[in-house]
């Protein structure tokens, strides 16, 4: 294997808040390589906008705060130099975010916006003087930028791209903010796309629109991206790789067929389990919640709901990452690393099973820190 | 059991030819709707100018029908600004009803007003999609709960207290948590509180309107599992409003697909999923992220899905989903398709099955082209 575009290893970031100090991320690791599409799948809280904020650079310091790790693009280190971090950002990623209508303004028409993404993006120097001239549009390249921004919302397949440009955001549908949010993010022709769940607020049809419109994108100029959301089905549509996060850390990686056919990690088998299917639907969902990061449970953090939990061991040491049956990657006490996936699967098939058992009845009560 | 919904909508048309209704009707001949609902409307006016003339109207819901029956759980499914939530509300009395009626248990409920309306509340509930928004942060859960207890002044003080007990051991939730305020519980718990209070006053039917869709999936299948167990422990029909589909199938016995407004399609579960016969229920389907291999192979093949929801103040004129529909053909915007029954408990809106619109479907085709008629019995 090359070496990663993006490499994430060991980062850890902590928010202060006046509750005391949340430990959110603790040790995640994460590779997106080139040309690959990467999701980060978790539930809320779970710290998959954090990550990707981290990635970007857009973590709020204070309050948050980058304990530990590293984060390596194309081999910069992005994290002790701060210079290179902007310029990294600026030139070759772009980020996708879920609500449009929180990311575009009200008050400035779509082209205006493009133009000024086009224009600014990357921290470029700009006189006060240029700012103004672009502010009564006579910008030096306005034709151009013009040009490519009707481009690309054509290629987003927005009806009348050039109509478009001039139309205020709430003029446009939700499907095609979306688009637009996305065309803007590739008019800078970035490298590698994060996207925070860019299909959340939509409705199923025009996901799937999106979806199609994406994947093209990133197909046609070879981007890496890494995808975040917390719908599983959503996942195995587009990523050729899935990241399993639980409670600031990641518990599961594995290709995508693999993780669906045959996950490991009793968090990933739970989730599994309890998503309806056409199918049928007989799970029973995970007891419990998500801990409270200001005192998280030692060992590994999914212990206190996880039906596989052993005592004096889960509880006490925290996870490694093991490797399992070649290029898997699960952090459970459950296997060892360099187990042969075979065995790997009779273990989870064995112990990693979620019941309905009527007398733990006060399920979500059990796992504290809900105070 | 849904053979006598579109009475008023469709007609004698077509289902009378088959005979079908008939012999079905004659298997339950027992059972009374617990709710009717025939031809609601609910309008919402656009206003313009300092006076707030009313300029015209947003049909949220436009001449729905359906029955609900005892013990059920029929689901209404669409996508957003289709009208599901205010086809909710109005059935629950929450909205003043535009036209059309709503018959509860054998009493016509469309115009109760007063005590009247008061009493119908202790049978109808609701639950709300998001329990922080449904929940009054500055009350003790106790208190939310014994609400809808003290509105309808139900038992004495004590006994009030000990039914709150009961309600919190109903749902799930350890005693201790009557003292506590809405915003020390996490999401799946605020969400049972709301259904603790819904079933409070022993409802005959609750109304939930996207109970799920704002908690995580694995909180999710909890809380799916206790209305299931309410259901069948409480004798609740529900009428349950969701935009997940894959939800749907396995909770619902009757599904009926919303668009614009309406209903393009109503069958039970098992109908609308095998054999889709409405387009857009086909682009719905072929639209969800499914997670499994072989929940693959139930999805009707690929359809390419276009376009979005158009805006409900000019609707398309003929079918309302032309504009996005892949088996559109001439006669799509310019005849409005009627609810027609194509096999029993399975009705469908379409001008490929047109009922009593054929006529009208066929001289707006140009000459040679055939419609299919499932309903009307052509075999293809």
């Amino acid at each position: 294997m090359t070496r990663p575009l993006l490499d994430v290893s060991g980062l850890s970031v902590s928010f202060d808040t006046y509750e005391g100090r949340h430990d959110v991320l603790n040790g995640v690791d994460l590779t997106v390589d080139e040309g690959e599409t990467v999701a980060l799948v978790g539930e809320t809280g779970c710290g998959k906008s954090v990550t990707a904020r981290s990635i970007m650079g857009t973590l709020p310091r204070p309050p948050g705060d980058i304990t530990a790790g590293e984060i390596h693009y194309d081999g910069t280190n992005l994290l002790s130099d701060k210079g290179a971090h902007e310029r990294v950002k600026g030139d070759e990623m772009s980020m996708i975010f879920q609500d449009p209508m929180t990311y575009l303004s009200p008050v400035y028409p779509v082209g205006s916006m493009m133009a000024d993404v086009a224009t600014y993006s990357g921290g470029k120097n700009a006189s006060w003087w240029d700012v103004l001239k672009n502010l009564l549009g006579r910008r030096e390249n306005n034709a151009e930028i013009r040009e490519r921004s009707i481009e690309l919302l054509d290629r987003m397949r927005i009806p009348d791209p050039e109509g478009a440009l001039d139309r205020y955001p709430v003029e446009l549908s939700g499907g095609m903010r979306q688009r637009v949010i996305i065309a803007m993010a590739l008019i800078n022709n970035p490298e590698f796309l994060i996207a925070d769940e860019p299909t959340t607020a939509l409705d199923v049809t025009v996901q799937n629109q999106i979806l199609d419109l994406l994947r093209e994108r990133v197909e046609e100029r070879n981007l890496s991206m890494l995808y975040i959301t917390h719908n599983l089905g959503v996942a195995r549509e587009i990523a050729d790789r899935i990241c399993i996060m639980y409670a600031g850390e990641i518990v599961e990686v594995g290709r995508t067929k693999e993780i669906f056919d045959d996950p490991l990690h009793p968090y990933t088998r739970g989730l599994l389990d309890s998503i309806p299917k056409l199918t049928g639907f007989d799970g029973t969902g995970i007891d419990g919640q998500i801990p409270d990061y200001t005192d998280p449970p030692s060992g590994c953090r999914f212990h206190p709901r996880c039906p596989a939990a052993m005592e004096g061991t889960c509880d006490v040491d925290p996870v490694d990452e093991y490797q399992v049956g070649g290029n898997r990657a699960v952090a459970c006490h459950l296997y060892d690393d360099g187990m042969g996936f075979d065995e790997a699967e009779a273990i989870a098939s064995d112990e990693a099973t979620y019941q309905d058992d009527d007398e733990q009845r006060p399920a979500e009560v059990g796992a504290g820190g809900d105070t | 059991m849904s053979a006598d919904i579109p009475d008023t909508d469709a007609g004698d048309g077509p289902r009378s030819d088959t005979g079908e209704t008939a012999m079905h009707r004659a298997e339950e001949p027992t059972v009374n709707p617990l709710v009717s609902v025939r031809d609601l409307e609910k309008y919402y006016p656009v206003t313009e100018g300092v006076i707030r003339r009313s300029k015209s109207y947003v049909k949220a819901v436009d001449g729905v029908s359906f029955d609900i029956f005892p013990g059920e759980t029929f689901a209404v499914v669409g996508e957003s600004g289709c009208g599901k939530t205010t086809l909710g509300k109005t059935v629950a009395r929450l909205y003043e009803t535009t036209g059309g009626s709503i018959v509860f248990d054998g009493q016509d409920v469309t115009d109760l007003d007063g005590k009247a309306l008061r009493q119908l509340r202790r049978n109808v509930q609701v639950v709300y999609q998001d329990p922080s928004s449904s929940l009054n942060p500055r009350r003790r859960i106790e208190n939310i709960i014994k609400e809808p207890l003290d509105v309808h002044d139900v038992g004495s003080k004590a006994e009030r207290r000990e039914r709150v007990a009961e309600l919190l051991r109903l749902v799930d939730l350890p005693e201790e948590f009557r003292h506590r305020y809405p915003n020390a519980l996490s999401g799946g718990q605020k969400q049972r509180v709301a259904i603790a209070r819904a079933i409070a006053v022993e409802p005959k039917f609750v109304v939930l309107d996207e109970p799920t869709s704002a908690l995580d999936v694995s909180v999710q299948a909890k809380i799916i599992s206790l209305l299931d167990d309410l259901q069948d422990e409480l004798d609740l029909t529900y009428l349950l409003i969701s935009h997940d589909l894959s939800l749907v199938k396995n909770v619902a016995d009757r599904i009926g697909v919303m668009y614009l407004g309406n209903f393009m399609e109503v069958a039970n579960s098992e109908q609308l999923f095998q054999n889709p016969l409405n387009p857009y229920t086909e682009q719905l389907l072929s639209a969800i992220p499914v997670i499994e291999s072989y929940e693959q192979e139930l999805k009707p093949t690929a359809v390419e899905v276009q376009g979005e929801t158009p805006d409900p103040q000019n609707p398309p004129s003929g079918c309302s989903f032309n504009p996005r529909c892949h088996r559109r053909f001439d006669a799509c915007d310019a005849v409005e398709p009627v609810l027609v029954e194509v096999e029993p408990g399975h009705l469908t809106r379409c001008l490929h099955d047109p009922g009593e619109k054929r006529e009208e479907v066929i001289q707006t085709l140009p000459e040679g082209v055939s419609v299919e008629d499932r309903a009307g019995g052509r075999t293809e």
